[in-house]
């Protein structure tokens, strides 16, 4: 004798999230752009717009196409660090520690590939493995001793990058602070493009990297949604208690999930190093921002792993437009400084969704109110 | 003339959706006495106190200080009128001094700097009037409970407040510490401190209290004099000797033994000492034995070290003739044993899963429901219309509600159902009737029967005396983490298990 009511439209979630993204983005341009008034106010509409734009700044299809490339190239590997934090979220942790995980899975994939000389997806395991190592830590420190994962996670992240820092200096370029160049030293270590290179203009960094990401993403949404697995995982997210009560293996479940956080993460890294974009800087003294930013990424997303797909590209988008404002009006950290901000912003999808929620609520109290009478 | 009563709650009623908590109750606590406040889980203490405190407002009453109406918006106007409590669980920083605790919130500064040794000063005189012996410098966490207990008693009075409430204080002490206490609770009277002492245990009222006031079930039912009564009359007072409704069972003889404890401590979380100590027990196919006792007697713990929530100390348990003492959950579970948890929401549900994925919460595993690690949505969905159809399960959307808006008795009939549906040789059921309507009460009841009158074993945890009276076949009363009595619900009454309940009698186990 069930009465099916339907929710209402501003009830289903997937409606909400996608309004509260929308409103931060917006937002967080808002405020971009009053920042860039404050500096100089006559290039900001200028800038805003370049950051929007970006590879839209070039005026033909071709050029266009190629450095919308370059925009997927960087795009996989924040999906994964995205992923990588929906995931451990999912089961009511913060991986903070997606960056020293991206970090791990870079110096693994990058050791076997110029010091060992291994194929691409010898390159790939290794660096998913050395992800899931460090989120493991993690995952023991939780479990067994009740370690906050964000303390150990960043404590982690520093000593994931000194290690790979020096790690990597025994492939390093002898006159730069970078790692050799993959092209040169091991081409069978970069990822086959499959063609795929085609459509971006012959841009030689777009790779298997940018379907693999998105085929994981869709694999990490079924197995959250559809497996005794996720079923498992989420269930220890949502009340621990309750997951103990039914004899399923809570603090196994903690350290699986920073496992598979971790590979993500590290995976991640080996998409993007494999990909022969960019090369490792042994002098690097502060952790590369993907990780952090697939904080961000995976938020704005309304942490659906379909929704982060989105979202990594719009976030990539920007903080790649960052690089077409024009210079001469503003310093050269701006397109870092605007990027951020509307990150940061971005962060504030939950808030929003709660906020909505409590206007609905209060709406709907005041028509019951008004029916009584 | 004065007004002789220090605090007075007239004709206080307070409802709460389906439930009246407080049912026209009058108190009056008389300057300088020691009054008791008695009653059962449930009967509205709690409820009443809170009103007291501000923390909710009655909907008929009124309250009176020394003669004049008071209004208590929150806690903060009860202070004001000098109303102080001890809570049961108390409220210390570990991590401070005793007489850092005891001046917390109402820090004497000049400059914003603190004056310690003023408050130094009051606090010892405070502590040698009253004979409160404490150490102000020691930390709150190497302390004994009694000296604890003492810091927050100066707290109320470094507050100057001449209403002292305590809730359950000897809960938690050794019998010196009680007596120790009692003392403590005589020289405040003294003093013209007017107390009111929250307690079941009847002894103790005896022992301290000039006055006693009875609740049962949100009603008031009267106060006497501690010196014209016995512990018989309080008991009977507390429990009542109507009963609501009978459960229709037949006789039935046991059958094999299905669970066999022997010998098991269970350390406690809240204190050091253990809370189960050396309790052995059995239970037979075919029977309902449950477990009584006021709460917090060890009762919970028996449970989860059966269940596995938590480890033995020491001790052994057998399910079906296998020894399970160090098994995991799942198998218990798959043993044989089923478990409707004292709490359905810390335990007994993922809230925020909807009502179909909580039913397989035992069984999700089971080839019927996972194959190659891919969840069965199908026969899950199939399953969980059945469970609901048979057992009546009500909810908004069917099996995809989400349990979290289910009301309370069809969240309770959901883990009724998941449990007995798995068909178990033991049903452990701890409070399966706790917060629920009269009819959900009785449906569950019948449940429980049946699955007895099918030749399972049984055992029952529960605190309302009618539910231990009607349902069980035998009864074992727990007393300070041990079982103190065993007893024929045929042959034995209301007052008989009160006395053993309060620990006024034991039986030689």
């Amino acid at each position: 004798m069930d009465t099916k009511k339907r929710t209402p439209f501003f009830r289903i979630p997937a409606v909400q999230t996608l309004i509260a993204s929308l409103l931060c983005i917006l937002l967080g341009l808002i405020v971009g752009y009053i920042a860039l008034l404050l500096i100089n106010p006559t290039g900001a509409w200028g800038a805003i717009t370049s950051i929007v734009k970006n590879f839209w700044n070039y005026p033909n299809l071709n050029q266009q196409l190629r450095y919308l490339g370059n925009t997927l190239v960087k795009t996989a590997p924040l999906l994964m660090c995205s992923l990588s934090v929906l995931f451990a979220y999912k089961v009511g942790l913060f991986n903070i520690g997606a960056a020293g995980q991206y970090v791990a899975g870079a110096g693994a994939a990058l050791y076997c590939a110029l010091s060992l000389h291994l194929p691409w997806y010898v390159c790939m395991i290794a660096a998913a493995v050395a992800g899931a190592l460090l989120g493991c830590i993690s995952g023991l420190l939780k479990a067994y001793r009740n370690v906050n994962e964000v303390i150990s996670c960043i404590m982690l992240n520093w000593i994931g990058l000194y290690t790979v820092n020096s790690i990597l200096s025994s492939v390093k370029d002898p006159t730069s602070p970078y790692t050799l160049g993959l092209a040169n030293t091991n081409p069978g270590a970069i990822m086959p493009s499959l063609g795929i290179n085609k459509l971006f203009t012959n841009n030689r960094y777009t790779t298997l990297a940018i379907p693999l990401a998105i085929l994981i993403a869709v694999l990490v949404w079924l197995v959250l949604s559809k497996t005794r697995l996720g079923y498992e995982l989420k269930a220890t997210g949502m009340n621990k208690n309750a997951a103990k009560y039914a004899g399923m293996r809570e603090k196994y479940n903690i350290i699986l999930t920073m496992g598979i956080a971790g590979a993500l993460a590290g995976l991640g890294a080996a998409m993007f190093y494999l990909s022969g974009y960019e090369q490792w800087s042994v002098t690097q003294s502060s952790v590369p921002a993907m990780g952090f930013n697939g904080i961000a990424a995976a938020f704005l997303g309304g942490l659906h792993p379909i929704g982060t797909i989105f979202s990594s590209f719009f976030i990539q988008q920007i903080t790649d437009g960052g690089g077409y404002v024009d210079m001469t009006m503003y310093s050269s950290d701006i397109s870092d400084f605007i990027s951020s901000l509307i990150i940061y912003l971005c962060g504030f999808v939950l808030f929003f969704r709660q906020f909505m929620n409590s206007r609905l609520n209060r709406r709907d109290e005041l028509k019951l109110k008004g029916g009584d009478r | 003339m004065e007004n002789q009563y220090a605090i007075e709650m007239l004709n206080i009623t307070k409802r709460f959706p389906g439930i009246i908590a407080n049912d026209n109750i009058t108190l009056q606590l008389r300057k300088g006495e020691i009054h008791a406040l008695l009653g059962e889980n449930g009967a509205g203490k709690s409820t009443l106190m809170s009103v007291l405190f501000g923390l909710y407002q009655p909907e008929e009453g009124t309250i009176k200080k020394d003669g004049k109406v008071v209004s208590i918006k929150n806690p903060n106007d009860a202070t004001a009128l000098g109303i102080g409590m001890v809570h049961q669980h108390f409220k210390l920083v570990e991590c401070f001094t005793v007489l850092d605790n005891i001046i917390l919130g109402v820090e004497p500064t000049k400059g914003g700097f603190l004056q310690k040794d003023e408050a130094r000063k009051k606090v010892l005189a405070l502590s040698e009037r009253y004979g409160l012996q404490i150490d102000p410098d020691a930390k709150i966490e190497d302390i004994t409970v009694g000296m604890q207990q003492r810091t927050e008693i100066l707290k109320m009075l470094y507050r100057d407040n001449e209403i002292l409430i305590f809730d359950e204080p000897t809960a938690v002490l050794t019998p010196q510490e009680i007596d120790e206490l009692m003392q403590i609770m005589r020289n405040l009277a003294a003093e013209g401190k007017s107390i009111l002492f929250i307690s079941h245990k009847l002894a103790e009222i005896m022992a301290v209290a000039d006055r006693c006031s009875v609740l049962r079930k949100g009603k008031y039912i009267g106060t006497v004099d501690t010196k014209d009564t016995t512990v018989e009359a309080l008991s009977a007072m507390m429990v009542g000797r109507d009963v609501n409704f009978h459960v229709e069972k037949a006789d039935k003889t046991p059958g094999d033994v299905v669970l066999k404890v022997e010998g098991m401590t269970v350390a406690s979380k809240v204190h050091k000492n253990n809370a189960v100590k050396n309790v052995s027990f059995e239970v037979r196919a075919g029977e309902i034995v449950c477990i009584a006792g006021i709460d917090g007697n060890g009762q919970t713990e028996t449970v989860y070290g059966l269940t596995g929530l938590e480890p033995l100390v020491s001790g052994k348990i057998t399910l079906c003739g296998k020894d399970i003492t160090r098994a995991p959950i799942r198998e218990r579970s798959l043993t044989g044993m089923s478990h409707i948890p004292e709490d359905r929401h810390k335990h007994g549900l993922v809230l925020d899963y909807t009502l179909e994925d909580n039913i397989v919460l035992q069984r999700y595993f089971e080839p019927e429901f996972t194959r190659h690690g891919l969840l069965q949505r199908k026969n899950i969905r199939a399953y969980a219309e059945r469970l609901i159809e048979d057992y009546d399960i009500r909810s908004g959307q069917g099996p995809v509600t989400t349990a979290r808006s289910m009301s309370g008795g069809n969240q309770q009939k959901a883990i009724v159902a998941r449990e007995i549906d798995k068909a178990p040789q033991l049903l452990v059921a701890v409070q399966p009737t706790r917060g629920l309507d009269v009819g959900a009460i009785e449906n569950i009841h019948k449940q429980i029967v049946a699955q007895r009158d099918a030749g399972k074993a049984v055992l029952l945890v529960s605190l309302e005396m009618d539910e231990v009276m009607d349902v069980s076949d035998r009864i074992l009363v727990m007393y300070e983490g041990e079982i103190v009595g065993e007893l024929d619900p045929k042959a034995t009454t209301a007052e008989e298990m009160g006395l053993y309940m309060a620990g006024a009698k034991r039986k030689e186990m």
